[in-house]
């Protein structure tokens, strides 16, 4: 049997993470959790997850920063709200659940080639290059950059996609490209400056 | 002696400056103030004591009063609210007036609200040097002598409202019990067995009930209720309405053969007593043991009222008893009592506001209120805990925890679930056999052998999962929950996310104030806290009084409780209304307004402005009067009255006028 | 009536029947709808990760060109309905988001009014079309057709303020007045998984599966949706995800099944581009069709 040392001493907690997740957008009310587990129980994907949500918040709150920002949990969320709308503490769990992926993000917590960070850096740069999305080339970027051979498998749903009209190839884009990077610049700046 | 009483003698002024330990110390400069204060005008002795409000304390004023002949006193120190009769005491036991005395807030208002030393003391030297200058100007008032009228009211016929009636008559005093629906007994009528003892509710209660029919003591209006009260402490008006049950009360002695005998062979009416769960006929007793034992018709359902085409088979099996009457119509009664008891009880949570757990979707998934009436021997099923197509469950869930503790729903944690949860569980198992799950948050057991409860449960095989319950919902994932309702929750002690398939599903349904309690608190002139329970005067020291005189409350109606805790309240209750009627009168702080008739056009401005109806026009000098006795010292007709001539003793204009001069002159 | 419509980037791709039969059916009931102009996308659930702070600007700048235009903005796309509220809802709580909103928004020389009303297609039909004007409209019934309305997550959470959050029952009436028959569906507001089936292919097929199973189950004939991906999801990956039971359940578009009681002509509504055809069950129903 594998055995496996666990004990938490204070000095391995990070505090500066308790206290970001206790003041970042979303997380005002992270201590009042008190751990029913109904965002568990109503989450569809918590049957996957390493980390229940309720663990997470836990875990969070607490400092663990490690195992919060390794976990599966994170990524498996799909923001569907259910966890937030039941939550009778009226803790904003999938906000907070975005914060923490956008976190791991840039902090590299994730395997090389996952999926889910590859498409929000893309949709992100199609959306700054275009200002609009087109979804087969989103799709196929994302197939090359995390698993080429997925797009073999892909070929005969995309085949019937496009006779039906439904996947266009041409670039869907907006007018006015040079406002939307604008935009994205302002937003940068201003935050840095009222960070300062 | 100089003569306290004598408006010419120049006023002989003590200060007293209290420490109140390190309450009022810490932050202000006690010394400095007492030294400020004795180089006021008029100021003979200025002195500062850790405790003024303790014997020592008391004994300085006293003794000072005697020796330096003070004819006004003024006590620096906390909210005349904690101690303005403790001072004024002393005043008198020293022979002078009570109302010589000023105090001025330097705790609530001074120490405990700001930080900085400086500039706490200096706000304190200005609000003594404010009262300085206005105690001059106190008149030597005496309190108003009122008489308490014994006969109490109480209102609402539950435990509460029932132990209440009980020590109050048997202490004597002659008692008016008045309840909404037609049997008193409320909600503990309801239930089978009481935790933790798993005593049979009814054994309990009905001797209780039986004891208030037939005490000599007791008026027992029932199917009656409150319709206005007026008056003030010891005196009270009150109009009861009664409601028509179409049966004439006395006559009626509760044999029911009017309801054997009546045209509806079956019941089809849902029976309030038994939630629905069985019917009615339109003419009923509400349950076996009701008291009184007497019958009403619904004039909703009973088809005499609807057609006047009836057989009247019911008027035929009554005979020559004739206690039927459906001409019978609502009446008024007023009473007069010196004080009254509100104990109107709760509500459940409607656990369809909680839509994910299905009830009214899913037939098998009850309210803990209704399984209390499956489980009573006397209730629709005769005991047997059935589904409704009746058969036997094996697998039953009880959900914890519903509508309470929740913001979506209702914050609070109603204190009672878990207990009655516990008790459900237990009989559920017992009488069936069947697997049991309870599902909370945190087992709250906190009475007396209540945490052993827990234990016997633990015993008993029930299953706990702790994790509040997402979903109850009739779609499985397995073979084993075709058929079922499958409850899926977080198992939080085990880590993982659990469905249990069960037969039927039990909501613990948490305890909420009435739904009228808002328009009910009006009657009595009382207050609701935000929740919607009625409001104590003090939450720890004075539970059972309110801020209205002679009023008072007990029971589920504060707040979420047990038995053991309304019965408490209620003798709380009885015993403040008691005192209050021994005591024979009441005196009356003499703080009211009056009118000076020379100066009262007779606008009437001030009738319609005072919120206690306590002036009037008197038609003969065509000018206002305060009722001294009604008013309460609002000060509203005083600041309205456009002639000025409403003065309010301890408020007149030249008082506030010297205090708000003593505030702004510069130290 | 008019209204200001916000497409969003999938009702020009895969849901593309989404936007033509939307189109079609406020046609026939009269009601205007002018598409904003060079609108950009609204970052969706998925821009959100990468940036919060920038995908509520990329949302303001459309709510200030829909205010420009002085009407309601529809929002036909659940995700869209859910950021352009989201937004609008975090820009007030949060000033300092407010903030850095109203400097992005400037510096595009774009007001800073972001206030416009952000209505879903089915509250528009039911609060100002009216039932009533709907059902007059209707001239081929889908009358015995079983249809499982599926609202999925975005529409309802935590931004639905004209239907209830748990038991949604919009879709159901608008389609009870085109004369079908609603089944009870339990699973009605449980996610399908998103952009799952992609990025995690396993657990998305679970979810989307569940959502099939259940369908089948109640004697659904056939599948309304409110949102692009969900339509996607139910209906492409029907033969992956059948078991033991073959999935074969046409999944629409409710304004589509809308259209067609309306009269629209099928291919007028988008019904070419379903993967499953739906003239087989029409003719079973006997329910007429242009």
């Amino acid at each position: 049997m594998k055995l496996k040392r666990v004990v938490k001493v204070e000095a391995e907690r990070d505090p500066a993470f308790a206290l970001w997740i206790s003041q970042t957008v979303g997380g005002e009310r992270i201590r009042h959790c008190l751990q029913c587990g109904l965002c568990s129980g109503s989450c569809p994907l918590s049957l996957y997850m390493d980390y229940t949500p309720r663990r997470l918040m836990h875990l969070s709150r607490e400092g663990f920063k490690e195992e919060v920002l390794s976990s599966y949990t994170i990524w498996l969320c799909t923001s569907c709200y259910a966890c937030m709308v039941e939550c009778p503490k009226k803790i904003n769990i999938t906000q907070l659940m975005y914060a923490l992926k956008t976190r791991a993000m840039q902090e590299h917590f994730y395997p090389k080639r996952f999926a889910i960070p590859v498409l929000a850096r893309e949709f992100s740069r199609m959306i700054r290059g275009s200002g609009r999305i087109t979804e087969s080339r989103l799709v196929m970027r994302v197939f090359v950059k995390t698993a080429i051979w997925r797009l073999l498998g892909f070929s005969k749903l995309g085949l019937r996609l496009f006779r039906t009209g439904r996947m266009r190839l041409a670039r869907e884009k907006v007018e006015k490209r040079s406002d939307i990077v604008t935009l994205l610049n302002v937003v940068d700046t201003t935050r840095k400056e009222l960070a300062r | 002696m100089p003569d306290a009483h004598n408006p010419d003698t120049p006023p002989r002024i003590g200060v007293y400056v209290c420490h109140c330990g390190t309450n009022i110390a810490a932050t202000i400069d006690v010394p400095a103030l007492a030294e400020y204060a004795a180089g006021l005008p008029d100021v003979v002795v200025a002195r500062e004591y850790k405790y003024m409000c303790s014997d020592p304390g008391q004994e300085l004023i006293r003794q000072d009063i005697r020796e330096h002949n003070l004819t006004r006193i003024v006590v620096a120190s906390c909210s005349p609210l904690m101690h303005e009769p403790t001072f004024r005491g002393a005043l008198v036991r020293a022979g002078i007036n009570a109302f010589f005395l000023q105090m001025v807030n330097i705790r609530e208002h001074v120490s405990w609200v700001h930080t900085n030393k400086e500039e706490a003391t200096a706000k304190a030297k200005d609000l003594v040097r404010a009262a300085v200058r206005r105690v001059r100007l106190h008149k030597p008032l005496e309190k108003r002598r009122v008489e308490i009228k014994p006969e109490v009211l109480v209102v609402g016929g539950g435990i509460a409202g029932i132990h209440a009636a009980l020590t109050i008559a048997n202490s004597g005093k002659h008692v008016y019990l008045v309840e909404r629906q037609p049997t008193i007994g409320g909600h503990m009528a309801l239930f089978d067995k009481t935790f933790p003892t798993l005593d049979c509710a009814a054994c309990i209660l009905t001797p209780k009930m039986t004891a208030v029919g037939s005490h000599p003591n007791i008026t027992l209006w029932t199917y009656a209720e409150v319709a206005a009260v007026e008056g003030y402490v010891g005196n009270y008006k009150v109009k009861v309405r009664h409601k028509p049950r179409y049966i004439v009360e006395d006559l009626c002695i509760g044999c029911q053969e009017c309801v054997e005998a009546c045209v509806y062979k079956e019941g089809r009416w849902a029976d309030e007593f038994n939630l629905g769960l069985s019917k009615r006929k339109p003419i009923y007793l509400p349950f076996p043991q009701a008291v009184p034992q007497k019958v009403l018709i619904d004039p909703e359902a009973c088809i005499e009222f609807k057609s006047h085409k009836c057989k009247k088979t019911c008027v035929e099996a009554c005979g020559e008893r004739k206690a039927i009457d459906f001409k019978q119509e609502a009446s008024t009664e007023e009473i007069d009592v010196g004080s009254i008891i509100v104990s109107t009880g709760f509500k459940t949570f409607a656990a369809h506001r909680n839509a994910c757990y299905g009830y009214g979707v899913y037939p098998n998934v009850y309210t803990s209120l209704e399984v209390e009436r499956l489980v009573n021997a006397s209730g629709p099923t005769s005991g047997e805990i059935v589904l409704r197509d009746g058969t036997t469950p094996k697998m039953v869930g009880i959900i914890h925890c519903v509508g309470s503790r929740d913001h979506n729903t209702n914050r609070w944690c109603s204190k009672v679930c878990c207990m009655y949860s516990l008790k459900l569980a237990h009989l559920i198992r017992e009488r069936t056999g069947a697997e049991v799950y309870n599902f909370y948050i945190d087992m709250r057991t906190p009475g007396k052998g209540y945490e052993e409860f827990y234990d016997r449960l633990l015993d008993e095989g029930v299953h706990f999962i702790r994790g509040r319950v997402a979903e109850v919902a009739d779609w499985p994932i397995h073979p084993s929950e075709e058929g079922k309702l499958v409850i899926r929750a977080e198992d939080t002690l085990a880590g993982f996310v659990r469905r249990i398939p069960v037969d039927m599903v039990v909501l613990s349904v948490g305890l909420e104030p009435q739904s009228d309690a808002r328009d009910v608190r009006r009657l009595f002139n009382i207050s609701c806290s935000e929740e919607g329970w009625f409001l104590e005067r003090h939450p720890k020291l004075a539970p059972v009084s309110t801020f209205t005189d002679g009023v008072f409350i007990a029971g589920a109606c504060q707040g979420p409780k047990d038995i053991p805790d309304s019965v408490a309240q209620a003798g709380a209750a009885a015993a403040e209304a008691m005192a209050l009627a021994d005591a024979k009168y009441v005196e009356l702080e003499p703080y009211t307004a009056h009118v000076i008739e020379d100066a009262c056009s007779g606008c009437k401005t001030c009738l319609t402005i005072c919120p206690y109806t306590a002036i009037a026009f008197v038609e003969e000098t065509k000018k206002a009067r305060v009722n001294e006795v009604l008013c309460k010292g609002c000060g509203t007709c005083a600041a309205t009255c456009p002639s000025g001539s409403i003065e309010q003793n301890l408020f007149e204009d030249q008082e506030i006028f010297e205090e708000v001069e003593g505030l702004l002159a510069y130290a | 009536m008019k209204y200001a419509y916000y497409p969003g980037c999938s009702l020009k791709g895969t849901g593309r029947a989404y936007e033509e039969s939307l189109l079609a059916v406020f046609r026939a009931l009269g009601v205007e709808l002018e598409e904003l102009e060079d609108w950009n996308c609204c970052g969706a659930t998925t821009y959100i990760s990468y940036g919060e702070l920038q995908s509520y600007a990329l949302a303001a700048r459309n709510l200030s060109l829909a205010k420009q235009m002085g009407r309601d903005l529809m929002a036909p796309c659940a995700a869209c309905y859910l950021v352009l509220n989201k937004t609008q809802h975090y820009v007030r709580e949060y000033p300092w988001i407010g903030q850095i909103v109203d400097h992005a928004l400037d510096a595009i020389h774009l007001p800073k009014d972001i206030g416009v009303k952000v209505r879903h297609p089915l509250d528009i039909l039911l609060n100002d079309v009216g039932l009533e004007a709907l059902k007059a409209k209707v001239v081929h019934p889908l009358t015995g057709l079983k249809v499982a309305t599926y609202y999925g997550c975005q529409m309802v959470r935590p931004y639905a303020s004209f239907d209830n959050q748990r038991n949604p029952t919009s879709m159901d009436r608008v389609l009870e007045a085109c004369g079908a028959t609603i089944v009870y569906y339990p699973v009605k507001t449980h996610c399908c998984g998103g952009s799952q089936k992609g990025t995690l292919p396993e657990i998305g097929l679970n979810l989307i599966r569940r959502l099939l199973t259940e369908a089948q189950r109640n004697g659904a004939e056939a599948i309304a949706t409110v949102c692009p991906l969900c339509q996607f999801n139910l209906e492409a990956f029907q033969d992956e995800a059948s078991t033991t039971s073959k999935f074969h359940i046409p999944v629409l578009y409710f304004t589509q099944l809308l259209a067609l009681a309306l009269g629209v002509r099928l291919n007028e509504a988008g019904f070419q581009r379903s993967f499953i055809n739906i003239k087989p069950l029409l003719a079973e129903k006997e329910i007429a069709y242009a």
